[in-house]
């Protein structure tokens, strides 16, 4: 259902994201891992329709993310790194406003709300403003906002970032309930997480994949717990391709 | 459409969630009177609002400015630019719905001066016409201002810069028309730029519509001053918008 294809972003003289391919069908939950600055955001923002590459392209569900950037847009479930929102409006009014950028109306909207507010449960914030909620509660509003028309394919950045453990473990549970209905890429420092929930695994740094695996195969492989897999991958690799750069500019 | 209209809901009501609404009505209104009141409302013994639309502007260049700084601004200091443009809402419905909403809250604003009119009217006989003229060409006049400003929001994600840049773009095209600026151009400038510099201003445009007739040229200034202004905001939004 996403289909990347050499996707290529820079900004200025810095390459985010170097030509990444790669394909995710339904039922998958793909964990993007990397260090910080290694082009998950960038990346996931580009998938989004947020930013334009600078080369390659993606489909989503069928959609051109250059072509039909709107198209995209509609079947899919974005949240960004910060869960930004709007404070001054109530968690209620802001979902109606999600409802109505997305053409949720009547019937539709009531079910909607009813069945997202319980599974996010920010049901005992409803009436607040957002600008006084909690980060994990300004969290999870942004997940309900991500997840309020059912979309096909979700995008999470960080989904879990900043939440104590068990909103962390609720967040996961619920990402698992969804997962064999749906298409997902959730990105993540947090490497139980991966084996939590993901069914696919992805080291990226330097804008590039190193690794495209599960990670039953990677612990298989390597032996070692996924954080000394992660350091090994994202240390020795990026210290090898600087070896090879600095031999062929020698030549 | 549905973006268009949700992205004008969510500003329009955005404006009263918050106390911006409020206070810039109340400043906006006292300054408005007491403007007219300083140069002879009642003095003047004229049944007609005079006193109050030629101060509009100066009024407008300051206080317009307060109300677009924050509509692209603010939006991508906080990034929730990032969520709006990620929802199905294209650009030029974000600009549309956000300038649009503005120009709305100036227009209740204006209705909200009604007291004046109502009292020239009880006081005398006036000419119902210029005082709707008058109206149109300040409406109008928000609305060239607006655009101004929504693009320097859209240029500088600080709101005050986004502020001084609008407050003094809008002088200029005011003070340009002027008639001591024009007297000092004179003295050195060929009469027929001259001429073009205060065809260009908002005042000879502005001051033609408020003498009561609404005449093709001075709406379409207005209009091509909104339509320029806003286009170029969507295209320096769709630039810098995740910068």
């Amino acid at each position: 259902m996403i289909n990347v294809q050499n996707l290529r972003r820079s900004f200025g003289s810095i390459t985010a994201v170097d030509g990444v391919s790669f394909s995710v069908e339904k039922g998958q939950v793909l964990g993007f891992l990397g260090p910080n600055g290694a082009g998950k955001s960038t990346a996931m923002k580009m998938l989004a329709c947020f930013l334009k590459p600078d080369s390659g392209t993606a489909s989503i569900c069928g959609h051109d993310i250059i072509k039909d950037p709107v198209r995209v847009r509609k079947c899919l479930g974005y949240l960004s790194e910060n869960a930004p929102a709007y404070g001054e409006m109530t968690v209620g009014s802001f979902l109606d406003f999600i409802c109505d950028a997305r053409g949720i109306r009547g019937k539709a909207r009531e079910k909607a709300t009813d069945k997202i507010v319980p599974m996010c449960s920010i049901d005992s914030v409803y009436h607040q403003p957002i600008e006084t909620l909690s980060k994990g509660y300004k969290r999870r509003v942004g997940l309900a906002q991500a997840l309020i028309h059912d979309p096909e394919v979700l995008i999470l950045d960080e989904p879990t970032d900043g939440l104590d453990p068990n909103q962390k473990y609720e967040v996961r549970q619920l990402i698992n309930k969804m997962a064999s209905s749906k298409c997902i890429i959730i990105s993540t420092h947090i490497l139980e997480e991966v084996e939590a929930i993901c069914t696919r695994a992805v080291i990226i740094a330097k804008g590039k994949i190193l690794v495209d695996s599960t990670p039953k195969e990677l612990k298989s492989e390597y032996n070692a717990s996924l954080d000394e897999i992660f350091r090994k991958i994202t240390t020795t690799r990026i210290a090898g391709a600087k070896k090879a750069i600095v031999a062929s500019a020698g030549v | 459409m549905n973006g268009f209209l949700a992205v004008f809901k969510r500003e329009l009501k955005a404006y009263f969630a918050t106390p911006v609404a409020y206070v810039f009505l109340v400043i906006f209104l006292f300054f408005a009177g007491y403007m007219t009141f300083k140069s002879g409302f009642y003095e003047a013994r004229q049944a007609d609002m005079r006193a109050f639309f030629t101060n509009l502007p100066i009024l407008f260049v300051f206080m317009v400015p307060c109300t677009a700084m924050r509509l692209w601004a603010e939006e991508r200091k906080n990034g929730t630019i990032e969520l709006l443009l990620t929802l199905p809402i294209t650009i030029p419905q974000a600009v549309l719905g956000k300038f649009l909403a503005a120009w709305a809250f100036m227009g209740i604003a204006l209705v909200l001066t009604f007291p004046m009119p109502i009292t020239v009217a009880i006081l005398g006989s006036p000419d119902m016409g210029l005082i709707v003229t008058g109206y149109i060409g300040s409406f109008l006049m928000a609305g060239s201002f607006l655009a101004i400003g929504s693009f320097f929001s859209a240029v500088s994600k600080n709101q005050v810069i986004a502020f001084i840049l609008a407050v003094v773009a809008c002088a200029v095209l005011v003070y340009a028309g002027m008639p001591t600026t024009l007297n000092y151009l004179s003295t050195f400038l060929p009469m027929g730029l001259v001429n073009s510099v205060e065809n260009m201003s908002f005042m000879t445009h502005f001051e033609s519509i408020q003498k009561g007739v609404v005449e093709f040229k001075d709406v379409a200034y207005f209009v091509l001053l909104i339509v320029g202004w806003i286009g170029a905001c969507g295209i320096i939004l769709d630039e810098r918008k995740a910068s």
